[in-house]
């Protein structure tokens, strides 16, 4: 099995933990991964709010290159490049005149695109290219007594996923309980936690990070797995702030990858434990973290 | 005693701004918007908008082009699809909501010091740039043109993150920026074909 790899922006500064457990974990289970050469930036939801042909032309231009560099899928763990990536190929298909305005720019770049890349999250990938069975026996420390949330966020499920519900998923529920983990009842698995608001207009956008820590905290989990970068970074780094406001709502928020990791075996160092805001304590009594 | 006018005046209408709005790409199912609701009624941040989705809307479709672009509520918008995914016409609303917000950089419409435009704007900017973004470096960008006062605040935020290794100060980039200069400029030419008489 093999796939290109896309890690955006946020898998090399914010939210290099998930990089640092996914590529074990992948390697772990055989799954071969190439970064895809010289990518650039999805443009996220930042640019298609300045100017939608060219945010069109930056996506398309990972797309091509990963056309270029073989027949593999490409895997896109961030929600937004995930979400950029596949509105880029949908609208390249449903719309002539971006397909014009894309196709030209990229001949401008020596690139053609002829809309095979399929963009896929490691989630799709693991469930159901790896498959579950698979990755029970790479399971040597289950993740017993562990209560977990699953929080899937907004932008991987709606509304161009291919592989799981729009508001009620479930392909990380299946997954985490593979791994012995007590998946908790969650039903604001979808809900927004805010986005870039949480620093740009924090009464509005920390308050729907709250809600979701809150009622994490309420139905008695341990701790959220995320599969985003941008909701880790929420969920996890203002901890202070929304005490401040709201009162405390503590509890730790690791990705997905970070969790598989630890039913693995692998130590929490190099799965980027170290780098949580609020430390995830360890199967046992003692902190897995420094 | 101050009064204030609540309702508009057909005058305060600008003609043509919904036919412009409705010919950017998938928003032409505007126009068969039926007003019921439902998207301000999922939309997570409606409590925060001085105008709900649905409001916007109907502006838009009756051309109340100041009203819309000066509003807090495109901004707002999350961009988490909830309202797209649950209409029950199909209308895109989230990329109405794009829309709305390449349309009031365009024409420099948006309230002022608010500091999402200016996000969007110094994002885009290092990508043009760069190719890619670094995060922490957008963020004191972003805090040096909206706010400065806000690096004191979160002071917290930064030392933490310097603490768990997050805080990135080399600029990320990519190798050939030259040829994504050259597509960026491309796109602002379109389609390469001569432009339709207007």
């Amino acid at each position: 099995m093999k796939y290109s790899y896309f890690p955006g922006c946020s898998l090399k500064g914010l939210g290099r933990s998930y990089e640092e457990s996914l590529l074990p974990v992948m390697k772990q289970l055989g799954v071969e991964i190439a970064e895809l050469e010289d990518w650039n930036c999805c443009g996220a939801t930042a640019y298609m709010s300045v100017d939608e042909a060219k945010a069109g032309v930056l996506a398309a231009r990972n797309l091509a290159i990963a056309e270029k560099s073989g027949p593999h899928d490409l895997l896109t763990p961030c929600s937004a490049c995930y979400l950029v990536l596949n509105k880029t190929k949908h609208n390249l298909e449903d719309f002539p005149d971006i397909r014009d305005t894309v196709h030209n720019a990229l001949r401008r770049g020596h690139l053609t695109y002829s809309g095979n890349t399929k963009v896929r999250h490691p989630l799709d990938v693991l469930v159901h290219d790896v498959g579950l069975e698979a990755i029970k026996q790479k399971v040597v420390r289950p993740l017993k007594g562990l209560k977990v949330a699953p929080y899937y966020g907004c932008q991987v499920v709606r509304p161009y996923s291919t592989f799981d519900d729009a508001w009620n998923p479930t392909t990380m529920d299946r997954l985490l309980a593979a791994l012995g983990a007590e998946v908790v009842h969650y039903p604001l698995k979808t809900k927004c936690c805010g986005g870039s608001l949480t620093g740009t207009v924090p009464e509005a956008g920390l308050r729907l990070t709250y809600i979701l820590l809150k009622e994490a905290v309420r139905r008695g989990a341990d701790v959220i797995a995320t599969i985003c970068p941008l909701c880790q970074f929420n969920l996890d780094a203002y901890h202070d702030q929304i005490d401040r406001r709201w009162g405390p709502a503590r509890i730790p928020t690791v990705y997905f990858t970070q969790l598989m990791g630890l039913a693995f075996g692998l130590p929490a160092r190099q799965l980027g434990l170290q780098r949580n805001f609020i430390p995830m304590k360890a199967l046992g009594t003692e902190r897995a973290t420094v | 005693m101050e009064v204030r006018r609540t309702i508009k005046y057909e005058a305060d209408r600008v003609r043509g701004f919904s036919k412009e709005i409705m010919s950017v790409s998938g928003c032409d199912q505007l126009q068969s918007c039926i007003q019921c609701g439902t998207c301000s009624g999922t939309c997570p941040l409606s409590i925060y908008m001085d105008f709900s989705p649905r409001q916007v809307m109907a502006l838009v479709r009756a051309d109340f082009k100041n009203e819309v672009l000066a509003s807090k509520t495109v901004w707002l918008c999350a961009s988490c699809y909830a309202c797209t995914v649950e209409c029950p016409r199909k209308i895109r609303i989230t990329d109405i909501m794009y829309a709305l917000k390449q349309r009031a950089i365009k024409d420099g419409i948006y309230p002022r010091h608010f500091p999402i435009p200016i996000l969007a704007k110094e994002f885009s900017e290092m990508v043009r740039r760069k190719g890619r973004i670094t995060e922490t470096l957008l963020v004191m960008r972003l805090f040096l043109k909206a706010n400065w006062r806000a690096v004191l605040g979160s002071w917290r935020l930064g030392l933490g993150l310097i603490r768990t290794g997050r805080f990135v100060v080399r600029q990320e980039h990519i190798e050939r920026q030259a040829e994504l200069t050259a597509m960026l400029a491309a796109a602002n030419q379109g389609n390469g074909k001569p432009k339709e008489a207007a």
